[in-house]
């Protein structure tokens, strides 16, 4: 009997050890395969019990994290949600965080590398875990106006800081309140989400760096402008045949310039005065001159083709790869397959303000650890030089002219230089324009470029352009920050 | 059969035995005393630990509750110290250590639920606790001598026949999760009949395969090197698939079903010797559970669950592998060391306090905690067995090794369900889970491996015979 005993012991211990080898695979081999597994319910939980590091401006949390009663230990609250959207963006119980909460997330949720030995600490002496707070470049003041400047049209005005490429103010209209998509209830969420994906306004969008590409139509001229000046063939004062109609080569396409006549009168005129008025016809003939490569390489010395990560990542403006004559004519002014974000426009404009050299728009001021320990310090980075110094000198006199006595004379402030460059985008043969600014102040020693995009003709249909809707409200922002 | 006074003899001539086999009882029950106590400070401290971690502060009330359930523990000990001398002194404190643990973590779902007084599981098991103690005090103070119950051996294959049927009588029979293996008296006071129906199989099937053995044994033919029985002697282990493949159509009870016929293959071979027998037995059963899951939709799921876990229409599915899967997760979440007791979600996972206890003090007490658990399983199938290997009786040999693999097996089909060794089956984790049936089987259980064991520790001479 002792014998069969000694085999049933056996095949017992068999069981267990095959418990062991199974808890083994499950609890150590497998963990982390498990862990990963979208529907484990444990996982997320744990990424929001983590207090995640609150998004300040000025000092002041813009996001936070409060200790919430429910299974995800913290509520996320966002201060002003609606007017720090675009920067914050959202980070919802069922799906992936957008704006610096999804760029961010590694360091706000206190996991990324340099975090690491931190995060160790603190689970080794018992403390709970905690994110990094993040200090973005945000002038509030500079926000609030470019707010309520804004008012209730539909477009976007960013501010920069030419000679670093800091993010003052970064607002988009309309928008959402993230605080509705950080509920703690993941059909809720769907349900808010679905209803601003469906809203025609498209508030999700942040019109600032991406949303529907517009064309950039005129301000774009100032790409041509730096182009010809950069090429060596042109000065301001170069002359380009000056007729009231231009028809594209090998088409039967009529040109016009905005004013319906010649520009300025004359049968030539000269560089200077097509840009400070802003015509057409001058900048589609030389655009044929200096052809399409030629162009493409200038657009992409002020950062067009490529892709900007501000951390949070944005659209990309264009330039197209293989236009024909006649789309590279359209060119010449902003139209055809040109599209720009007006955080393009304003690293051109910035670019000018600043010499030349075009900085790399950022927002993150400073990353700083729980335990006040920077992580991060903002580092000025440059993205390239643009054009000349003299170029940019040259052109800054060409932008202050077109506010002065020009197409752009609504942007005029008294007592500050403002250069500036107006844009009145056609998108379809009835469709609203798109009015366009985009520019710097003080001129003479630029503090802050801006770039005003209103969609929708501002409510004006084909009636609104650049110099009535668009300047006033760059007028509005500057004087505000100028003011200061 | 040996008799009792007779194999005392040799006790008294120390000269024929060794200097080292002189058994010193009052040793080992100070043993017992001293493990009884570090098991209630271990238990003590992982109910305050549930409180620090899930609450934050102590309460003293569950604490006061588990301090009298300790009382009672070393009420039995005391006991044992005037009828049972000689019994194992590890038996009881690892029964008390897994009760300790299993009322801790039913008690930290309690806090996760925010249940309390009598809706608390935790305070229900801990009543169901006094009275399986109880119970086995009773058992150990009403039975003397094992081998009063080979007199009864009918008579336990009948009761263990009506515990079965029980469920199945309507108004009295109740069905949970499928499984029509309850009985009670609406919500009040319900009882898994098949537990208390195990131990008077294990009883049964020791004293009619004592009585039997030679008929099953001795004759047969000769085949593949193994002699197969005669058809005629195959009438009992018919009896017992068709008992296992009725559970298994009218209970809906794959779990039960499997621990009967383990139970009796594993002591029909001990008792026969004949490998044989469990290949036939296996065969059998194999074969009614393959037709099974071709036939009866919730064999099906079970295995469907078991084979594609992870596949997601399997995991949506009702009755799917969610809780599987979901039990997965809480283990993976404890990894090595656990997340720490009252820290981890086990509430996740459905029923986390009975089926998936085991996923819950995994996902808590960690990988370091699961396999200790199972090592104290091992060392009480273990120290049953030594009572098989040292039983001076066939009877009680049998009996000995009958109630000790029901323990392993039980843990095997549980522990092996939530970790996807095998389809998961609805049996409950002995001692741990929530669940009075199951404590007082298992702790009626310990009291008769208490009293086996106290009779070999009796029959020193035995010990080295055997």
């Amino acid at each position: 009997m002792n014998r069969e005993l000694k085999r049933v012991t056996i095949v017992s211990l068999l069981m267990f050890l095959t418990l062991f080898v199974a808890s083994t695979i499950i609890q150590y081999v497998q963990a982390d395969n498990l862990a990963a597994d979208p529907r484990n319910a444990r996982t997320l939980y744990q990424s929001y019990s983590v207090e995640r590091g609150p998004i300040l401006v000025g000092g002041e949390p813009i996001a936070f994290s409060e200790p919430s009663d429910d299974d995800y230990k913290f509520q996320r609250i966002y201060a002003d949600g609606p007017l720090y959207a675009p920067v914050t963006g959202f980070i919802p119980v069922n799906g992936e965080a957008t704006g610096l909460e999804g760029s961010l997330n590694a360091e706000l949720s206190g996991t990324s590398e340099s975090q690491f030995f931190d995060s160790l600490n603190r689970l080794i002496s018992g403390q709970d875990p905690m994110g990094a707070s993040v200090e973005v470049t945000i002038d509030p003041v500079a926000q609030r106006a470019a707010w309520d400047a804004l008012g209730d049209y539909t477009g976007a005005i960013i501010v920069t800081q030419p000679s670093s490429g800091r993010i003052i103010a970064m607002v988009t209209k309309p928008t959402y309140d993230p605080n509705t998509l950080a509920v703690h209830n993941g059909e809720e969420v769907d349900q808010t989400y679905q209803n601003l994906v469906e809203d025609p306004g498209d508030p999700l969008f942040n019109r600032a760096t991406g949303g529907d590409m517009n064309p950039p139509g005129s301000v774009f001229k100032l790409v041509m402008t730096a182009a010809a000046l950069e090429s060596g063939q042109y000065t301001p004062d170069s002359t380009f045949p000056n007729p009231a109609e231009f028809t594209l080569p090998g088409t039967s396409s009529v040109v016009r310039n905005s004013s319906g006549g010649s520009c300025g009168g004359g049968s030539e005129v000269t560089l200077a005065t097509a840009l400070r008025l802003s015509c057409n016809i001058p900048f589609a003939e030389l655009a044929l001159e200096l052809g399409d490569d030629a162009i493409r390489a200038q657009a992409e010395k002020f950062g067009f083709n490529s892709d900007f990560a501000i951390p949070n990542p944005t659209e990309t403006s264009t330039y197209p790869e293989n236009p024909d004559e006649p789309q590279t004519a359209l060119t010449g002014f902003g139209q055809g397959d040109v599209r720009a974000t007006p955080m393009q426009m304003a690293m051109v404009s910035a670019a000018i303000a600043n010499g030349g050299i075009v900085m790399d728009p950022d927002l993150v001021e400073s990353i700083t650890a729980p335990d006040f320990r920077p992580i991060e310090e903002f580092d000025a980075s440059q993205f390239g030089r643009a054009i000349s110094e003299s170029t940019a000198r040259t052109m800054t006199e060409m932008m202050v002219n077109g506010v002065e006595n020009g197409a752009a004379s609504n942007a005029r402030i008294d007592g500050v230089s403002v250069a500036g460059k107006t844009g009145t985008a056609e998108n379809g043969e009835d469709d609203p324009y798109t009015l366009w600014f985009t520019g710097f102040a003080p001129a003479d020693d630029p503090q802050y470029a801006i770039t005003v995009l209103v969609e929708d003709g501002g409510g004006l249909g084909q009636e609104g352009f650049g110099n009535l809707i668009a300047a006033p409200l760059a007028k509005q922002v500057l004087e505000a920050v100028l003011n200061k | 059969m040996t008799d009792r006074g007779a194999a005392r003899a040799p006790e008294r001539a120390p000269a024929t035995g060794s200097v080292r086999r002189i058994r010193m009882p009052q040793k080992l029950r100070n043993l017992e005393l001293g493990l009884l106590i570090v098991a209630c400070v271990i238990n003590a401290g992982a109910i305050v630990l549930v409180q620090l971690g899930a609450l934050g502060r102590v309460d003293t009330q569950l604490v006061l509750l588990g301090a009298g359930l300790s009382a009672l523990v070393f009420g039995l000990h005391i006991a044992m110290r005037f009828v049972a001398r000689d019994a194992d002194p590890f038996l009881l404190p690892i029964a008390t250590v897994l009760n300790g643990l299993g009322i801790a973590m039913i008690y930290r779902i309690d806090i996760a639920y925010g249940d309390a007084g009598w809706d608390s599981a935790a305070v229900r098991q801990i009543v169901w606790s006094v009275i399986a103690i109880a119970a086995a005090l009773a058992t150990i103070l009403l039975i003397r001598n094992h081998r009063m119950l080979f007199r009864y051996t009918y008579l336990s294959g009948l009761i263990a026949i009506v515990l079965l049927l029980l469920p199945l009588v309507p108004g009295l029979g109740q069905t949970r999760g499928g499984a029509r293996v309850w009985i009670g008296i609406g919500d009040l006071v319900t009882f898994q009949p098949g537990e208390i129906a195990k131990i008077a199989l294990a009883v049964f099937f020791a004293g009619y395969l004592v009585r039997n053995r030679d008929s099953l044994s001795m004759v047969g033919r000769t085949f593949l090197g193994m002699r197969f029985p005669r058809g005629r002697d195959l009438g009992p282990l018919l009896v017992v698939w068709a008992l296992s493949m009725a559970v298994i159509v009218f209970q809906r009870d794959l779990g039960t079903a499997l621990l009967y016929f383990g139970l009796f293959l594993v002591m029909l071979y001990v008792a026969t010797s004949r490998l044989s027998w469990v290949v036939l037995g296996l065969s059998l059963f194999f074969a009614g559970a393959i037709i099974a899951s071709q036939t009866l939709d919730y064999v099906n799921g079970r295995f469907q669950n078991w084979l594609n876990a992870f596949d997601p229409a399997v995991y949506d599915a009702q009755g799917g592998s969610f809780q599987l899967v979901q039990g997965l997760f809480g283990l993976a979440n404890g990894g090595l060391i656990g997340t720490g007791l009252g820290q981890g979600r086990p509430d996740l996972t459905p029923v986390p306090q009975s089926d998936y206890i085991i996923a819950s003090l995994g996902e808590e007490l960690g990988l370091a905690g699961l396999f200790a658990i199972l090592a104290l399983y091992v060392l009480f199938v273990a120290r049953g067995f030594r009572i098989g290997f040292a039983g001076q009786d066939d009877f009680g040999k049998l009996l000995g090794v009958g109630l000790s693999f029901v323990v392993a097996l039980q843990v095997f089909i549980v522990v092996g369900g939530v970790t996807r060794v095998i389809p998961l089956t609805g049996l409950t984790t002995p001692f741990l889970a929530a669940g009075g049936s199951s404590l007082v089987a298992n702790w009626i259980i310990v009291a008769l491996l208490l009293r086996l064991s106290d009779t070999v520790r009796n029959h020193p001479r035995l010990v080295i015979d055997g």
